[in-house]
């Protein structure tokens, strides 16, 4: 890379510096990942995204719930760039905060599933004794039917959970517990196989006959060395679960309707596909957009973080 | 080989007995009363709607119900629905052709489809094709069904008007109109499942054929003079489908449940269609029912790829 730039010092003696940053990991993993250029393409179309849904409304302020009967069905306007629904409600304002809501669940249901996945994944494979019960639980839940179970869940405990927690905190916690309490079993697995041969290494050993405990051979030791396969899982899960959410409101069991995420905008907008199909289109090419972004990026950073992979 | 096959049903039957505990038990514990969608009826006096849930053993505590269900299904019966009264066997076997028809002539065709794409990229590594065919799985897993299927019903249906946008289930096939009839109104859904399961199986396949096109035996076979041909068809392809037989078989349970969505989309009345209506009109008979059979499909998936990759790949010695 970069040569050293030979400098005088006052004794006259030849110091040689090198002008290129000491190299870390994530630097490393960053110039790796620029390379790559679907995945840079993706990151730019994501950004957007992402400003899109929390810049524009404070832009934009045209209100997402005003009905208007004159204007219902209305393709895109100067008054209504994406068009209107079926009550004349600006799609606009409402894809902006459906976006915010389809992230937030998004990242919020992999945050759960993550964390579940890796404290399970690391005491199964950390210790013996747990290993057998932790992964038959696991393979246990890997034969629930996961989209049929999702919506039974959803269906039974909809009314409770809006009763405790209200409307909309109430669904939104409900999705996003279901979605990570039914997906932390592939990351589980991939932790505690990276446990089990971690765990044999000198570096442990080292660990282990300096005095260190259990707990901080865990947390200090062996799971920086697993982060790399667990944010590259954590990336493509951030587009599952967007899709799962989407999904359960595309099948009327998300959100309520005056709760406009991406999947219910469309859900609303089936029946109108030959009338209006703007209304359908725009919430359907957002969530491919950001999922399929997400995918590229999940592509990128496994290809950056592998480091079986030299170049 | 007999005796891990033995051992893998020995594991797969408290599986199965466990799952459908679990999924009794959400059920049961619910806050929903099962009994709801006639307790709403207010000319129903407390006192009557009391010795309904007598006779019908919802008094019972729960585990003792779960017994009691679990006792009948041993017998094949799956109760009676709470909607149409008749019984949930029946209305299961009403429903599966049609989810049969198109989900699995979809798994089908994406498999068939899958593999060569997969094959042909891996062969012929950053080629257009390659790009193309990533590309297309890329976008492929991507993209919801649901959109596809609206943008198709969009594009076909309402613009060019070639096929129907509701499935007909009361078509009968008897003659060769009637059959163009079924594939034209088959096309669209089949095409929405096939484009997942392909780019999902495509992507795999290419992935396990690079991993092998650079080892020992490849060369090895190569340097013996070979064909290229024989070499990636009957070494390196025999080898690479391993992992993908597996896949398919544990694909399967996923499909059905993927159906659930298309089927709501194009209005075919399947199986998933079946438990979208029963989930939303409290008919827990149904639920149930349709619960534990996808989750013995997937348990028998399961086993299913372990016993194939034990049979496909001697190198595996299971004691």
């Amino acid at each position: 890379m970069a040569a050293p730039a030979a400098e005088l010092t006052k004794g006259g003696v030849l110091i040689a510096t090198f002008t290129r940053p000491p190299r870390s990991l994530w630097k490393d993993a960053w110039w790796q990942f620029r390379r790559h250029r679907l995945a840079m393409v993706a990151l730019a179309t994501l950004s957007f995204l992402i400003v899109f849904v929390l810049v524009g409304p404070l832009v934009y302020h045209t209100p997402l719930d005003t009905i208007d009967f004159l204007q219902s069905l209305k393709g895109p306007s100067a008054d209504h760039p994406l068009g209107t629904d079926d009550l004349g409600r600006d799609l606009l304002a409402r894809i902006m905060f459906g976006g915010r809501i389809s992230i937030a669940v998004g990242i919020t249901a992999v945050l759960l599933a993550i964390t579940l996945g890796t404290t399970i994944g690391a005491l199964a494979g950390f210790f013996s004794r747990l290993d057998n019960p932790l992964m038959r639980i696991t393979d246990l839940f890997l034969s629930l039917p996961i989209l049929p179970l999702l919506l039974v869940i959803i269906y039974l405990f909809r009314d409770s959970l809006r009763s405790a927690f209200g409307p909309e905190l109430g669904i939104f916690l409900m999705i996003v517990g279901v979605i990570g309490i039914l997906n932390w079993m592939p990351v589980a697995r991939l932790v505690r196989a990276s446990f089990l041969s971690l765990k044999q290494k000198e570096f442990v050993e080292a660990a282990r006959s300096i005095g260190a405990r259990d707990r901080r051979i865990i947390v200090r030791h062996i799971l920086p060395n697993v982060l790399s396969p667990v944010l590259v899982a954590a990336t493509i899960g951030v587009g599952g679960a967007i899709l799962t959410e989407s999904t359960l409101s595309f099948l009327g069991l998300g959100f309520p309707p005056d709760v406009p995420t991406w999947g219910r905008i469309l859900f609303d907008a089936r029946n109108y596909l030959d009338i209006a199909p703007h209304w359908a289109i725009f919430p359907g090419l957002c969530i491919f957009l950001t999922v399929l972004s997400i995918n590229f990026i999940g592509d990128g950073l496994r290809d950056a973080l592998d480091p079986r992979k030299t170049s | 080989m007999g005796r891990y096959i033995l051992r893998r049903l020995l594991i797969a039957i408290p599986t199965i007995i466990v799952i459908s505990f679990v999924v009794y038990a959400i059920l049961a514990l619910a806050p929903t009363d099962p009994l709801s969608a006639f307790g709403a009826d207010p000319r129903v006096p407390p006192e009557v709607r009391a010795n309904i849930r007598h006779q019908l053993g919802l008094d019972d505590p729960w585990p003792v119900r779960y017994v009691k269900w679990v006792s009948s299904l041993a017998q094949g019966d799956f109760g009676i629905s709470f909607m149409s009264h008749s019984s949930v066997m029946d209305l299961i076997k009403q429903r599966l052709p049609n989810t049969l028809a198109v989900v699995g002539v979809a798994y089908v065709i994406g498999v068939l489809l899958a593999i060569p794409i997969g094959m042909i990229s891996a062969v012929r590594r950053y080629s257009v094709f390659d790009h193309v065919a990533t590309t297309f799985a890329f976008v492929g897993f991507s993209v919801p069904t649901f959109f596809t299927g609206i943008l198709l019903i969009i594009v076909f249906a309402i613009d060019l008007r070639w096929f129907p946008f509701i499935y007909d289930s009361t078509l009968v096939i008897h003659d060769i109109p009637s059959f163009l009839d079924q594939v034209k109104q088959s096309v669209m859904p089949i095409t929405v499942l096939a484009l997942f399961d392909t780019a999902t199986i495509a992507r795999y396949t290419r992935a396990e054929m690079l991993e092998h096109l650079p080892l020992d035996y490849v060369r090895t076979a190569r340097s013996k003079g070979l064909k290229e041909q024989v070499v990636v068809l009957r070494h390196v392809l025999r080898n690479s489908l391993i992992p993908v037989v597996t896949l398919v078989a544990l694909g399967v349970p996923a499909v059905f449940g993927g159906a659930i969505v298309t089927e709501q989309i194009f209005r075919v009345p399947g199986i998933g269609e079946l438990l979208v209506t029963a989930i939303g009109n409290g008919d827990t008979p149904v639920v149930t029912a349709i619960l534990l059979i996808f989750a013995v499909l997937v348990v028998l998936f399961n086993l299913i790829a372990d016993v194939l990759y034990a049979v496909l790949d001697p190198r595996i010695k299971y004691a």
